[in-house]
């Protein structure tokens, strides 16, 4: 292992090593915009949607057929296409959406704090409770917490989260009425609070309307709870494993010989090399969420990019569609990008 | 062990010196199989995955009709001798569109390994064993796909193809193949420069002969690992699109697709939407547990 060996060697981290991670990580970033764009370019123009009828719809005669076909530019050669599509990306156009006749653009800033909402607290709730209950799992391997992280974890990664919203959905809205029904407020709030940020809490809490604060707040129990179970269990085993590997490791009976306490050594020894390895983990955690919420968003009728890109899909509104994949898509990647960023940051064996 | 034919294959199976290539791998599964039946969840998880596997295969010989005809008479009926599942809002048996379904599941995953493996498998062991540059685009473009959010390039890719089956698993294995890639590449590394690729290159043994006989078999066990620990994520994939409607579609028995349409029935007719995600959650949860098992079996590192 060749990290290994310079961080042996003793050579610390120097301003040009960390200026060279940063580059590389700029360049990875680049070539996967440049492949998700040419992904969504390929499927918006290429494939079997006429973009033209799509907007002239298919009434129009030959005349004005030809006209749009030469303003879209569809008669020059693909690449010409691409570097046109990829240059209106950066000025943040999008198209205009069929089905809101607004653009693209203006839709995706209003559903996205929907999404962002429902992602950011599921995630928080997969770190706070994932990361205990990987951590005690490992301590007490092989006994009954283990187990039953471990059965939580095959749950989380097995169940259809559609499936489970609805169960949840029938149990505690239908059966129970402990928690309200769909949506992100209830009906008779909407259209109250400004939105601001456009996050419903905030924004309430913002103009001091603290009834609507409440509802909003009792509303996202549900969708987050569902939401975060794969995060949870993913994490939870992942922590699990890391700290496995750290036990094992012989600075630990160095630290424990040393005469540390058994909580020193786990937390302050241990786990804070695990706590390295978990920005990755998080960060990809975050990332699947943002798109894995598309079906959270489905149950619980949240207006979010889910949402979006699915009620567009149905009415082939591919500008939507695209832009909405192109905006998770970014996330997505960016999310990961910066984690594996700070990862190398963070720990020097990993500056290659 | 009374019987010479038994005692026979003990002995040919525990000997201590195998006389024959053949004799060594019955062995060497013979060992990975008492590994792998030691541990009751696993074997559990391999169980689930044959009644899946029996269920496709057998389904009419186990169903009372196809699952497909409308019988208005007895629509919505609960749970009884008659309909173990239930009848759905066309009156059609649960239980036999679900055992039907085994098989559109069982399509979908074949299909989806069909494709996934051997394109991560070419690309990737050609990435190794060539090296240079050749390594480096394929790798870029790997990481790329890698790094693409599956769902939703999922979704934006049916949206264009159109809803179905096929464009569902299309859209799943563009989305799938980049981890086989890896695993394939990291293989041919450390096969390269080994002396037996050596004594087959110094024997006349073509570039592409050599990754197909030599290296691409021994990247087998871990992609058979890797795909059982994905089969369940491809499940519960093609069950989300069917669900979104971008999957199979009505009146196909698909659990996905059964899910969405038996959704509007969840307050009064529970078992319509309920039973379907009960019988995903069981398929994945098999596939899951068999993958843990192989990968204990196949990979002691990863033995925690």
């Amino acid at each position: 292992m060749p990290e290994r060996a310079e961080a042996e060697s003793g050579s610390g981290p120097t301003p040009l090593s960390a200026l060279s991670t940063v580059a590389g990580s700029l360049l990875t970033i680049a070539s996967t915009f440049i492949g998700l764009t040419a992904v969504t370019f390929v499927i918006g123009r290429v494939m079997p949607v006429d973009p033209v009828l799509a907007i002239v719809g298919d009434r129009a005669s030959q005349d004005v057929y030809d006209r749009v076909f030469l303003e879209l530019g569809l008669d020059r050669p693909l690449y010409e296409q691409y570097w046109r599509y990829l240059m209106q990306l950066f000025r943040g156009d999008f198209g205009t959406s069929i089905m809101t006749a607004q653009p693209v653009l203006q839709d995706l800033i209003r559903f996205f704090p929907a999404t962002l909402e429902l992602a950011t607290l599921a995630t928080l709730v997969g770190v706070l409770a994932g990361v205990p209950l990987g951590v005690v799992a490992a301590v007490r391997q092989g006994r009954l917490t283990d187990h039953l992280v471990r059965i939580f974890g095959l749950f989380g990664y097995s169940v259809p989260i559609f499936w489970l919203g609805m169960v949840a959905l029938l149990i505690f809205y239908g059966a129970l009425g402990w928690l309200p029904g769909p949506g992100r407020i209830e009906v008779y709030y909407d259209g109250i609070v400004a939105p601001v940020t456009g996050f419903i809490v905030i924004d309430a809490a913002y103009a001091g309307e603290w009834e609507i604060v409440r509802n909003a707040l009792s509303h996202l129990v549900l969708p987050v709870a569902i939401l975060s179970t794969y995060a949870l269990a993913y994490i939870a085993r992942m922590t699990r494993s890391f700290m496995l590997d750290q036990l094992r490791q012989e600075y630990m009976l160095t630290a424990r010989v040393k005469g540390l306490s058994e909580r020193a050594v786990i937390w302050r020894h241990a786990f804070r090399n695990v706590l390295v390895q978990l920005i990755t983990i998080i960060g990809l955690t975050y990332a699947s969420l943002l798109e894995g919420s598309v079906l959270t968003e489905t149950i619980f009728a949240w207006p979010g990019i889910g949402q979006y890109i699915t009620h567009s899909l149905f009415n082939s509104d591919m500008n939507a569609v695209l832009g909405g994949t192109i905006v998770v898509g970014i996330s997505f990647v960016g999310i990961n990008m910066l984690s594996d960023l700070l990862y190398k940051m963070v720990d020097p064996r990993a500056r290659a | 062990m009374t019987f010479p034919a038994l005692r026979g294959a003990r002995e040919y199976l525990l000997s201590g010196a195998p006389r024959s290539a053949l004799q060594a791998r019955c062995q060497r599964v013979w060992f990975s199989w008492r590994t792998f039946s030691a541990n009751p969840v696993a074997v559990a998880g391999l169980l689930i995955v044959l009644a899946l596997v029996s269920a496709a295969v057998i389904a009419p010989w186990i169903t009372g009709s196809d699952g497909l005809d409308p019988e208005l008479s007895r629509r919505l009926l609960p749970p009884s001798a008659a309909h173990w599942f239930g009848t759905d809002e066309l009156g059609r048996d649960i239980y036999d569109r679900i055992i039907w379904g085994a098989r559109i599941t069982l399509y979908i995953v074949t299909l989806v390994g069909a494709i996934v493996v051997p394109i991560g498998l070419l690309i990737g062991t050609i990435a190794g064993y060539v090296g240079g540059i050749v390594d480096t685009v394929l790798m870029r473009i790997t990481d790329i796909f890698l790094a693409f959010p599956r769902l939703i390039l999922a979704l934006a890719l049916v949206a264009a193809l159109g809803p179905g089956i096929e464009n569902a698993v299309i859209a799943i294995a563009l989305t799938t193949w980049s981890p086989y890639a890896r695993i394939a590449r990291a293989e041919a590394l450390t096969l390269r420069g080994s002396e037996f690729i050596l004594a087959a290159r110094a024997q006349g043994a073509s570039t592409g002969g050599i990754l197909l006989r030599h290296i691409t078999p021994l990247c087998v066990s871990s992609v058979i690992v890797r795909l059982t620990l994905d089969m369940a994520g491809i499940i519960l994939t093609a069950a989300g699109l069917g669900f979104l409607g971008l999957g199979a579609q009505p009146p196909t028995p698909e659990w996905g697709a059964m899910i969405s349409t038996g959704r509007q029935f969840l307050l009064d007719q529970w078992w319509v939407p309920t039973i379907p995600g009960i019988a995903i959650f069981i398929v994945s949860l098999g596939f899951n547990l068999l993958g843990d098992g192989l990968r204990d079996v196949m990979d002691p590192r990863h033995n925690a």
